[in-house]
């Protein structure tokens, strides 16, 4: 078994082994070993050029990461959280994302960033956030939220591997989680959505942290002889829109589990499509199960109101097959 | 004083000046036709500032630019046409028509940008800088930025990030004396803005912006030392833009006596006078100079009208390398 943190480690010694363009930077990921212990001991084997501590200035170096993909290089750049990334947002959109299209093509950003995301650790507003969706909404670079080991590990590789800007959301309370690891294999697409648990009664649509919380209401449903279906979005940008309309068109339920905040937030969006694509398919309105409008709270007990919850995914989905 | 320069290397200088001013010239006249469109930042009065640096740089040098880059794009080979018609938003435009005025760009030519964001393209110009450092490249990345990107936080960061991982960046400074419509002393606390890189370990100088000569010898020196120290360093231009800010701009904030003041420093008109006094060049010169100038920008203009329209159908490429849809 290996963890989710190691298993972003491994990738990470992999490409740093295998292509001299790869370096990585960021917060703390030499000497310090990474603020959630992903690049411990990275720095004694590859040395100071090739993991470099930055200064606390994110849109810096983004801003120098992205410079450097232009320049030839693969860089990977650990943002410490998404919240700390807002600042970098500036080099993200009007630079990553817009480098290829407004030079017609010319210039390629094959940059990847790594960041954590979500909440569930009491460390309240300012460090709790799931912003994923912002970065989803710019075209011109992709998104990626691993959700499982496997992913973890495999997703760096290919965002690394990818000619365009890949942003990977990890999210914090999965870096302990333990997993099958395998590196002997060709990994699947990371762009494909994939049905986690197979079911007939309801789809219910996850990614990242809340896709174990998905899966802890879908054995709380079996008891009551609900059977649900549970899609691991893994890519948020592109969508895979085929998994997640095949889906709901076989169970005609859907429960979209998003730890943003319901306004403007990727359960929008993929309800959006359902309508848009699924409407006649459906037996019952879509159901979304988002962080409350608030900041997140600190205390314990606000916190968990304030994000999804396996008992909010359960009585959503009881709603939806009419028995809330 | 005398002016201890070449006098073919004097015409080439003078040329190219008043190459980018015709461009600019024409490029307003287009704008007032409606042939351009959007945001069209004009370089009218800072010529010797694009000139004197663009000739101080190495061939394969780095160039990251603003969106007042007009000229360090002719000058790093663009050719006229190509500008033009990006301007025009062709396909025949050396962004394809996606850029425009304010995003000019030459993968060949490593000329990267065209920003639109102030301060923008510094942290860029870093990376280009820590690349080739990564890579055992010998040459430099030269960014420029106006005095406005002094302001910025990413500024700073540059600066200091630069010198932390001593990395081959000149620093180059535009100071027109107005961020946008702000002048310097309501936007910088210390209007010697080369007072602040020391700070961060980046040696600063100033020149005179207006003087295409010392902008030439300042930058080739800085340059040679960036390249010979591996170390970022700092150079400020001292210029001053004659025309608006964009083509917006109404002008509001200035008095037409501080312009006329200033034209009086006309940058071509100095430089060419000072070459007749000391018989470098002839009328038959200048009229030459003129003369290609003139058929230049009409070929540029030509080519552009002639260029095609991208196709709508053809809107989504260069979003990623392979179309997503």
């Amino acid at each position: 078994m290996t963890t989710y943190r190691d298993a972003v480690r491994t990738a990470l010694q992999t490409l740093l082994r295998e292509d001299e363009r790869v370096f990585f930077m960021g917060e703390d990921v030499g000497r310090y070993g990474g603020p959630y212990a992903v690049s411990k001991g990275l720095l004694a084997e590859f040395g100071e050029e090739r993991v470099r501590d930055t200064p606390l200035c994110e849109s810096t170096f983004v801003g120098a990461g992205i410079g450097a993909a232009l320049g030839g290089m693969r860089p990977i750049v650990e943002v410490m959280t998404v919240n700390f990334s807002l600042l970098a947002l500036d080099q993200v959109v009007n630079n990553a994302a817009a480098m290829r299209h407004m030079s017609g093509g010319q210039f390629q950003v094959p940059i990847a960033v790594r960041m954590a995301t979500g909440g569930g650790k009491q460390i309240a507003a300012q460090h709790s956030h799931s912003l994923e969706n912002w970065y989803a909404h710019v075209p011109g670079i992709k998104v990626l939220a691993p959700a499982t080991v496997q992913d973890a590990h495999d997703m760096l590789l290919a965002a690394v591997e990818d000619p365009d800007p890949v942003f990977v959301f990890e999210h914090q309370m999965l870096y302990g989680i333990d997993g099958e690891l395998d590196t002997s294999g060709t990994p699947p697409s990371p762009w494909k959505a994939v049905v986690r648990r197979a079911g007939t009664d309801l789809s219910i649509i996850a990614y990242g942290g809340s896709l174990h919380k998905a899966l802890g209401a879908a054995d709380e449903l079996d008891k009551v002889g609900i059977s649900a279906e549970v899609v691991d979005l893994r890519s948020l940008r592109p969508l895979d829109r085929e998994t997640i309309l095949d889906s709901v068109r076989r169970t005609h339920r859907a429960v979209v589990v998003d730890e943003a905040w319901k306004t403007g937030s990727l359960a929008s969006e993929i309800s959006a499509i359902l309508a848009e694509h699924a409407f006649y398919d459906l037996d019952a309105p879509i159901e979304r199960v988002c962080t409350l409008e608030v900041p997140i709270p600190y205390a314990k007990h606000l916190e968990e109101a304030a994000i999804p919850q396996v008992g909010r995914i359960v009585e959503a989905a009881r709603r939806s097959m009419g028995d809330g | 004083m005398t002016l201890d320069i070449a006098g073919d290397h004097a015409l080439t200088l003078l040329r190219d000046m008043i190459r980018i001013r015709r461009l600019e010239e024409k490029s307003a006249e287009l704008y007032s036709k409606q042939k351009i469109r959007g945001f069209l930042h004009l370089y009218i009065g800072e010529e010797a500032v694009g000139v004197g640096a663009m000739h101080a740089l190495r061939e394969d040098d780095n160039v990251v630019a603003t969106y007042r880059e007009h000229g360090q794009a002719l000058l790093r080979g663009i050719p006229a046409g190509e500008i033009m018609a990006e301007m025009y938003g062709k396909a025949n435009g050396c962004s394809g028509g996606r850029g425009g005025s304010m995003h000019l760009f030459s993968a060949k030519r490593n000329f990267y940008g065209g920003h639109a964001i102030v301060g923008g393209g510094l942290p860029i110009a870093v990376g280009l800088a820590l690349a080739d450092k990564l890579r055992g490249e010998s040459r430099i990345t030269a960014c420029f930025f106006g005095d406005g990107a002094t302001d910025e936080g990413e500024f700073h960061e540059s600066l200091n990030l630069a010198a932390l991982w001593k990395l081959p960046v000149l620093f180059l400074c535009e100071n027109n004396e107005y961020a946008m419509g702000t002048e310097l002393s309501r936007h910088v606390a210390d209007r010697n803005i080369a007072n602040n890189p020391p700070a961060y370990g980046v040696p600063a100088d100033s020149v005179n912006g207006m003087d295409v000569v010392a902008v030439e010898r300042a930058v080739h020196n800085e340059a040679e030392l960036v390249r010979e120290t591996s170390m970022p360093r700092f150079l400020e231009l001292k210029t001053y833009r004659f025309r608006a800010h964009s083509m917006y701009d109404a002008e509001l904030y200035r008095s037409k006596e501080e312009v006329a003041e200033h034209r009086k420093d006309d940058p071509i008109e100095g430089f060419q006078a000072k070459l007749f006094d000391e018989g470098l060049i002839t009328q038959a010169d200048v009229d030459a100079i003129e003369a290609d100038a003139a058929n230049e920008i009409a070929d540029a203009v030509d080519f552009a009208e002639r260029g095609e329209w991208e196709p709508v159908e053809e809107i989504t490429r260069h979003t990623y390398a392979r179309d997503l849809s």
